[in-house]
C-alpha cells in the first residue's frame, strides 16, 4: 500500500492499470457485443402498462379518494364532531352541524349531522390521520380505492358531500352483501 | 430535349422530393418506436392507430410554437442557416439511381432524377456545403454556446469528409467510373461491392454517421454538454427544419451506402426475373429491393444509436485524423496493388 492508494476516508483504492488490448482499442467487437444486446431487449415484452386501459392494482390499504360511509340501515354515520378536521394536519376539512329533523330519522344516524362537509382535495396530503380519528368510523380513505384525477379549476377540487358520500345503491349492496 | 423527357423528368424529380419526405417523416416515428422498443417500452401509439399520425402532430405543434428571432444582427443569416440544411439534404437525391428502367407507352425511363458523370463528387461537393448550414447557424444566434456547438460540429464534419472521399477513390478505382449509375450496373446480380471492399464500406458508414451528426458522433447536440448547441436559439419551423434535415440526411445516407456498398437495386435473380416477369416487373422489384437495403441502413443508424454512448470530442478528431485517413489510404494502395495484379 503506496502514497497513492491510500484514500482519506481510510478505505483501500486500487484502480487496475491494465491497458486495453489491441482488439478492445479497436472497439468494433464491443459495439456489436452492445448491439446483440439491444436487438435482445427489441424483442422482449414491453413493460409498459397501458394506462387507462390497463391499470395496476392498488394494495388493501391503498389511501385513495375520501369516502363517508353509511351503517347497514342506509343512514350516514357522520355527526360532524370535528375530530378528523381537528387531526388533519393540512387543515383541509371543514364542515357546518345541523339538527335532524323528525322527517328525516331515516337519513342520518343521531340529532346532529354534516349539512355542509367539505374536504379541500389541493390541501389534502392522504395520511389517513382522519380515518384513524374519527369515532364513528365514517371517513375512510382505503374503500374508495379511486383516484382524485386532475382538473383545471382551483375551485373544482373542493369537495363537497355529493361527491364524498357513499352513494345510496352502494349501501344496499352492501346491506345485502352482510345479511 | 423532347417534351416527353422533360415531363418525365418532372414527374420523377416530384415523386423523389415527396418520398424523401415522407421517408424523412417516418423515420422520426421510426426513431421513437424502435428506440422505445429497444428500451423495453412502446413508443408513442396514441395518434392514430398504432401512432402513425404522430409526424403530422409533431409538425403541427412545431408550426403552432412562437416565431422567435433573437437580437442578432444578422436575420438573414438566421433564417438561412436551416435553409441551407435543408436544401443540401435535398439536393443529393437528385443522382441516386432509384432503379433501372420502366418501359411505358414504348419509350424508356430512366428511374433517376438526373444522370450525371461525376455523381460522387456531386455528392461530396453537395455535402461540403452541409457544414455551412451548422455554421450559420451557430453564428448568426449571437450566443457562445451555439457558436461553440456550430464550432465543434463542423470542425467534426469536415475532418469526416475527408476520409469519406478517401473510401470512396477506392470503389471509383475499382469501377473506373464516378457515375452512381454505373456503379449500379456493375454490381449485377451479387457482384456487390461490399465484398471487394469490406475496409472502405466500414470507413465509409462510420463517416456517414459522422456526417449526419448521428449517435455516438453527435457531440454537437449533446444536451448535456452544450445546451442544445447551434439549434440553441431556434423555435418552430426552423428548428423543426433542422431536425428535419437531418433526418432527411440519414436517408440520403443510407441511400448512398445502399447503391455504393449494396448493390442498389439489383438482386439475385433479376435476370431470370426479367426474362419471366418482363422488364417493368422486375425493375419495380427492383426499386421495393433498395427501399429494403435503405430500410436496413436506417434501422442500424437507429440501432447503433441506441447501444453506444456519446464519443468525446477529442476521441472524435482522434478517431478522423489519426485513424481512419490512414487506414483509407492503406485501403487505396492496397486496392491498387490488387489491381496491377
Amino acid at each position: 500500500m503506496s502514497i497513492e492508494n491510500i484514500s482519506l476516508s481510510g478505505k483501500k483504492v486500487d484502480v487496475s492499470e491494465n491497458k486495453m488490448t489491441f482488439l478492445e482499442k479497436l472497439y468494433l467487437i464491443n459495439i456489436v457485443k452492445g448491439m446483440m444486446v439491444t436487438i435482445k431487449h427489441m424483442f422482449m415484452r414491453p413493460a409498459t402498462v397501458k394506462y387507462p386501459e390497463q391499470t395496476r392494482e392498488f394494495s388493501p390499504v391503498y389511501r385513495g379518494r375520501h369516502t363517508l360511509m353509511r351503517d347497514d340501515e342506509g343512514r350516514e354515520r357522520c355527526t360532524a364532531c370535528g375530530l378528523c378536521a381537528l387531526s388533519c394536519p393540512a387543515e383541509a376539512i371543514t364542515m357546518k352541524a345541523a339538527e335532524r329533523k323528525p322527517e328525516e330519522k331515516h337519513l342520518y344516524r343521531e340529532e346532529k349531522y354534516a349539512e355542509i362537509y367539505e374536504i379541500n382535495m389541493l390541501r389534502c396530503i392522504f395520511c389517513g390521520l382522519c380515518e384513524e380519528a374519527c369515532p364513528k368510523e365514517a371517513i375512510y380513505l382505503t374503500k374508495s380505492k379511486a383516484l382524485v384525477f386532475s382538473d383545471y379549476d382551483r375551485t373544482d377540487f373542493i369537495y363537497g358531500k355529493d361527491r364524498l358520500v357513499m352513494p345510496l345503491e352502494q349501501a344496499i349492496r352492501n346491506t345485502k352483501v352482510i345479511s | 430535349m423532347s417534351e416527353t423527357f422533360i415531363i418525365d423528368k418532372m414527374v420523377i424529380i416530384v415523386i423523389v422530393f415527396a418520398i424523401t419526405m415522407l421517408m424523412a417523416m417516418y423515420a422520426t416515428l421510426a426513431e421513437r418506436k424502435i428506440a422505445a422498443w429497444m428500451q423495453d417500452r412502446i413508443g408513442p401509439n396514441r395518434a392514430g392507430k398504432g401512432g402513425i399520425l404522430q409526424p403530422l402532430a409533431d409538425g403541427l405543434k412545431l408550426f403552432s410554437k412562437e416565431e422567435f428571432i433573437p437580437n442578432t444582427p444578422n436575420r438573414f443569416l438566421f433564417i438561412l442557416g436551416p435553409g441551407i440544411s435543408m436544401t443540401v439534404a435535398l439536393a443529393t437525391s437528385a443522382v441516386i439511381p432509384w432503379g433501372d428502367k420502366l418501359i411505358i407507352g414504348g419509350r424508356e425511363v430512366i428511374l433517376q432524377a438526373t444522370d450525371i458523370d461525376v455523381s460522387i463528387l456531386f455528392i461530396l461537393a453537395i455535402l461540403s456545403v452541409g457544414v455551412y448550414g451548422i455554421i450559420i447557424g451557430g453564428w448568426a444566434s449571437n450566443n457562445k454556446y451555439s457558436l461553440m456547438g456550430a464550432m465543434r460540429a463542423g470542425s467534426q464534419m469536415i475532418s469526416y469528409e475527408l476520409a469519406m472521399g478517401l473510401s470512396i477513390i477506392s470503389i471509383v478505382m475499382m469501377s473506373g467510373t464516378l457515375s452512381l449509375k454505373e456503379i449500379a450496373v456493375q454490381q449485377a446480380g451479387m457482384n456487390w461491392n461490399l465484398f471487394y471492399q469490406p475496409l472502405a464500406f466500414i470507413i465509409f458508414l462510420v463517416c456517414s454517421f459522422a456526417e449526419t451528426n448521428r449517435a455516438p458522433f453527435d457531440m454537437s447536440e449533446g444536451e448535456h454538454e452544450l445546451v442544445g448547441g447551434y439549434n440553441l436559439e431556434y423555435s418552430s419551423m426552423k428548428m423543426g427544419f433542422y431536425l428535419f434535415a437531418e433526418y432527411a440526411a440519414m436517408f440520403i445516407s443510407s441511400a448512398i451506402l445502399a447503391v455504393m456498398f449494396l448493390g442498389a437495386y439489383n438482386y439475385p435473380g433479376m435476370e431470370w426475373a426479367i426474362e419471366n416477369w418482363g422488364v417493368n416487373a422486375a425493375n419495380i422489384i427492383g426499386v421495393g429491393v433498395l427501399f429494403l437495403k435503405i430500410f436496413f441502413f436506417i434501422f442500424l443508424y437507429m440501432w447503433v444509436r441506441w447501444t453506444i454512448p456519446r464519443f468525446r470530442y477529442d476521441q472524435i478528431m482522434n478517431l478522423g485524423w489519426k485513424v481512419l485517413i490512414p487506414l483509407s489510404i492503406v485501403n487505396i494502395v492496397i486496392t491498387a496493388a490488387v489491381i496491377l495484379m
